[in-house]
């Protein structure tokens, strides 16, 4: 039910330094996968990159063999209309909903607009957002 | 300007007389204590063996880890009821060295202080600051005692504070001022900052770090001072084992006081003046806790050129430690304290390095640790959490802040043999 719009997130633990970024994007092209979204959040000299791609567990596995630190965030994908006040309509309607965004980072199709957020309970914010008039992107257009 | 000035000019014959008199004598004090008793017994040697002053190379060396393993009390040459003073030194494993005194060790380590600041020019009616802390580490109450000695007044400011301690430079009108060279630094800088008027300063003696040439010109540029290196460990008193003179070129070791060698750090072969080793001291006049061969871990020379102010041979400026141990800011800190704390944290490897850093004239620790791939959450937050928990151990353990950065596993260095996890960047 809920499941369908789960998105697999990869959250890769990584140090802050120069070619580290362009280490992660080798590993991606020669594991032939292809990347749908990316998100880098930065600490003191250590970062957690975010990605959505088409293969996870195959990223996944490219990512360990490596021996990376890496592991699966549960996300969802949320449409936003392409126009100013896409981003305030769907932030708005989460907040009336009681859904707390505990990070999120967006981008834009040719058509639309997506936000992806990491919230404290997916599976229970999907329920809420199905019925609130807001449109779920499904895994399948993430995840293959 | 001397303070004794017979034992500090004494040399050739008369001083080689008095030493082994004096080495005779501390080689019978040893003897109260059960790993000396054992030492002699296991090399084959007695005390008659030690007839002149080159026979001590037939005397094993005593090392820092043989005083650990003493802990508390063993190496005491006397009974509880005539000790004076207990000091301990920063331990490894949480386990300190402890040094004790009798009522003639703080007499005779007095002394020498007093001839220290004599040489330098310090005298009665100076008013002299000492910043360096008073609790268990001897450069506290040791300069103090010194300090009071010859007649000065002795403001025992203490540790921190810094915008404090510039105001009591002014307000008092302080003259001499002992603290460590970093802090040294630190405090001018915060003066300048402070726009505050330092010209009552005219000496500073400072110590318990190696510290360049050239932070002695910047120092004596800004803050005004003839600046003094004072060098000394916990083991052989405390400070003031040696000092350099008003030529500013070596340090006076007392050699009434002290039997100097200079050795090669890996063979323990003895090397000639002018030749760079380890420091290794078999202290004459000490009655609580007699050492024999006591291996410094310094490294230095003995300087072949006599001194111009009359006193005896001269040990080149401190080079840095033939083993590991790390001086930050004025603490010391082995790296298997570091490898302890992170065991005891399962977030994290196994592997560490560690830097060390001078940056605005203070010592900065930065450790490198692994994360381990099981505590990963993929967030942020749990990572700076972890951060802080490695800080907070470790300073709780060192006593000093340092720097936690997390690696991913596998990328620090594997060493085969001995490692070499500290990378000191510090240029001295």
């Amino acid at each position: 039910m809920s499941e369908e719009y789960i998105i697999k997130q990869l959250s890769i633990f990584s140090e802050n330094k120069a070619g580290k970024l362009a280490a992660i994007a080798k590993i991606f092209l020669d594991a032939g996968i292809s990347i749908q979204a990316f998100y880098i959040a930065e600490a003191n000299n250590f970062g957690v990159v975010r990605a959505i791609v088409d293969k996870p567990e195959v990223a996944f596995e490219a990512f360990a063999k490596k021996n990376y630190v890496l592991k699966y965030t549960d996300v969802l994908a949320i449409k936003m209309n392409d126009v100013p006040g896409g981003l305030y309509e769907v932030v708005g309607l989460l907040g009336d909903l009681g859904i707390n965004i505990e990070y999120s980072y967006g981008y834009r199709t040719k058509d639309y607009g997506a936000l992806i957020a990491k919230v404290e309970n997916p599976a229970e914010a999907v329920e809420k957002i199905k019925n609130s008039g807001l449109e779920l992107l499904p895994a399948k257009d993430y995840n293959f | 300007m001397f303070w004794n000035e017979k034992m500090e000019t004494l040399k050739g014959k008369d001083l080689k007389e008095l030493q082994l008199k004096r080495l005779k004598a501390t080689i019978k004090q040893t003897q109260n204590v059960g790993f000396y008793k054992q030492m002699f017994k296991e090399a084959g040697i007695t005390p008659d063996d030690i007839k002149t002053l080159d026979d001590i190379t037939k005397i094993p060396f005593t090392k820092k880890a043989d005083l650990r393993g003493g802990y508390p009390f063993g190496f005491l040459a006397v009974p509880m009821n005539q000790i004076n003073r207990i000091h301990t030194t920063s331990g490894t494993t949480g386990k300190p060295t402890v040094v004790a005194y009798t009522k003639n060790d703080l007499a005779a380590w007095t002394e020498l202080l007093a001839r220290n600041f004599t040489m330098v020019g310090i005298k009665a009616g100076d008013i002299f600051q000492n910043a360096a802390n008073y609790s268990l580490f001897t450069g506290g109450l040791g300069i103090h005692m010194g300090a009071e000695a010859i007649g000065c007044a002795v403001v025992p400011s203490g540790v921190g504070n810094t915008k404090r301690q510039i105001e009591m430079i002014q307000d008092f009108g302080v003259t001499a001022l002992h603290c460590t060279p970093s802090y040294a630094m630190h405090l001018t800088e915060v003066a300048e900052e402070m726009n505050a008027d330092l010209s009552s300063l005219k000496i500073g003696c400072f110590g318990a770090e190696a510290w360049s040439d050239n932070t002695r010109r910047d120092l004596e540029n800004r803050l005004g001072v003839k600046a003094y290196d004072s060098y000394g460990m916990s083991e052989l008193f405390g400070p003031g084992v040696a000092f350099e003179c008003q030529e500013q070129d070596g340090l006076h070791i007392w050699h009434d006081s002290y039997l100097v060698e200079i050795i090669d750090p890996k063979t323990g072969e003895t090397l000639e003046a002018g030749e760079k080793g380890e420091l290794v001291v078999t202290p004459l006049v000490k009655e609580a806790m007699p050492l024999l061969r006591y291996r410094t871990g310094d490294i230095t020379m003995l300087m072949e050129d006599d001194c111009e102010c009359g006193r005896g041979q001269k040990l080149a400026r401190f080079f840095g430690r033939s083993d590991d141990m790390l001086t930050i800011r004025g603490i010391n800190v082995f790296p298997s304290q570091i490898e302890h704390v992170l065991k005891n944290i399962p977030d994290v490897g196994d592997q560490f390095m560690v830097y060390i850093d001078r940056i605005n004239h203070l010592d900065e620790m930065t450790i490198e640790v692994e994360m381990s791939k099981s505590v990963f959450s993929g967030e942020l937050q749990d990572l700076s959490r972890l951060q802080t928990k490695i800080m907070k151990a470790l300073q709780e353990t060192l006593t000093i802040r340092a720097r936690v950065e997390l690696k991913e596993p596998g990328s620090l260095p594997r060493f085969e043999g001995k490692a070499k996890r500290v990378i000191d960047r510090r240029t001295v």
